[in-house]
């Protein structure tokens, strides 16, 4: 199968409803190739919901969300082989090797060689020795590695990251950091939502803020991320709403 | 699917165990409870057959989509390319192929214990075996698909399940009782067994159709 490649990621007046609960409501961004835009804000936020519609996983209530000139609402194969997600969950199976994992998700993506694919990935994150290790066996930061090769084996346009840094050491995490600059420098569009700031700090081309659902701001080459943060949490907090830009 | 599902079945053989040790447990005590001075029931055999495959299969099905919620990893299958349909029928081949294996335990279990001629027309018995786990299983793996995030699925999936699968465990049930008799009535067999066939088409093309909606959102 082919995949959909596409420049840009629009996001247009995006909401969506659990029943009568808001989850999101009204977001707009736009990212185009090479840039790696961040999600920031507290736990309910939205963040994770905004990531599951962008991975097709969930279907927006209003707007819509273009990949290219191409549309969310009906969410393609081809389109889905686009895109790479690491979710909070790592998505790998414990029973099976991290080689075994990988051949199994580079096989589903229809990737030519799933084994050659899936041992060359290994060597990237630095864990062939371990390659015919059960999963189960790792590490946290190592498994991390494995969903993280996972999630690229395919080589998406668009990478999805949910809290990707939880659980990692300082080496493993500066490593993703190395590896997401390496993603964005060939081109790829990254998404990523997290709380750790001082591992995001310098690494986002935009960042938008979200609380109870809403788009609070959006700021670009963020410095400082965390009084950013800070600033623009407190300055919500105290004016009540969570709609200053939504 | 069904070659990732049957890698990790064989490594830690978690529903394989529970679902013979729970079958074969269910034969045993039918067994005690009625085989009187060695005399089996008439017609006994076959009925117990398919309690056994039925009650097993609820056990295996409930175990089939544990993995994929424990990791999420439904969620990386419903990312991927593939048509999600192909998601389903990678699990339906995954949990037939499990519990034909623990019927090639239990027909000579059932046979053994109520002296019943299973095994002498084993063709005929692996068609109606073959077919009624395919009906029981295509109807058992959407639910248990639906249900994965629900709380109390254990609860659910046989109280959605044993409703819609009673007919064809019913036909099995004929079916196999028609092949256990001394002379064979083919028109009986065979009309039990085109009934099977039609609940496969029909549970089979209906989970096909309604997979891809039921797992988005």
């Amino acid at each position: 199968m082919t995949a959909i490649d596409f420049d840009d990621l629009t996001v247009d007046e995006v909401s969506r409803h659990f029943g009568r609960r808001r989850a999101l409501s009204r977001i707009n961004f736009r990212a185009t190739r090479g840039r790696l835009v961040g999600l920031l804000g507290p736990n309910g936020a939205g963040k994770s919901t905004l990531l599951a519609m962008l991975a097709t996983l969930l279907r927006p209530s209003a707007g819509r969300i273009r990949y290219g000139a191409h549309d969310s609402t009906t969410p393609e194969p081809a389109l889905r082989a686009s895109i790479g997600v690491l979710g909070h969950d790592l998505f790998l199976y414990p029973e099976l090797t991290a080689v075994e994992n990988l051949e199994f998700f580079a096989g589903l993506y229809a990737v030519p060689d799933p084994r050659g694919a899936a041992t060359h990935a290994l060597e990237v994150a630095g864990l062939a020795d371990r390659a015919d290790e059960a999963v189960s066996h790792f590490s946290r930061g190592m498994r991390q590695r494995v969903a993280l090769e996972r999630a690229l084996i395919h080589g998406p346009r668009l990478l999805l990251l949910d809290e990707p840094f939880t659980g990692l050491d300082d080496a493993s995490g500066a490593a993703l950091t190395a590896r997401l600059r390496t993603l964005r420098e060939a081109g790829a569009i990254v998404v990523l939502a997290t709380h750790d700031l001082d591992l995001a700090e310098g690494l986002l081309d935009s960042a938008i803020f979200l609380r109870d659902g809403r788009m609070i701001d959006v700021v670009d080459r963020p410095d400082g991320l965390r009084s950013t943060y800070r600033d623009i949490m407190s300055r919500v907090h105290a004016s009540g709403v969570g709609g200053a830009r939504a | 699917m069904l070659r990732k599902d049957l890698m990790v079945e064989v490594r830690s053989l978690e529903i394989a165990y529970t679902t013979l040790f729970f079958a074969v447990s269910c034969v045993l005590v039918f067994a005690f409870a009625l085989v009187q001075e060695g005399r089996p029931p008439a017609d006994g055999a076959a009925g117990i057959l398919w309690i056994a495959i039925a009650f097993a299969g609820t056990l295996a099905l409930g175990r089939a989509f544990e993995r994929e919620r424990q990791s999420e990893t439904l969620r990386a299958l419903l990312l991927a390319p593939a048509a999600r349909p192909a998601v389903y029928v990678g699990k339906l081949l995954g949990i037939v192929t499990l519990l034909v294996a623990g019927e090639i335990v239990l027909v000579p279990l059932v046979a053994l214990f109520f002296q019943a001629p299973l095994l002498a027309r084993p063709i005929w018995l692996a068609i109606i075996l073959v077919t009624g786990t395919v009906g029981f299983a295509a109807v058992g793996t959407l639910f248990a698909a639906m249900l994965v995030r629900a709380q109390s699925r254990d609860v659910l999936l046989p109280v959605l399940l044993y409703p819609i699968t009673v007919p064809v465990i019913i036909a099995g049930v004929r079916a196999t009782a028609a092949l256990l008799q001394p002379e064979v009535d083919g028109e009986i067999l065979r009309f039990w067994l085109a009934l099977l066939m039609c609940f496969d088409i029909v549970f089979v093309t209906l989970a096909l159709w309604t997979f891809e909606p039921l797992m988005t959102d």
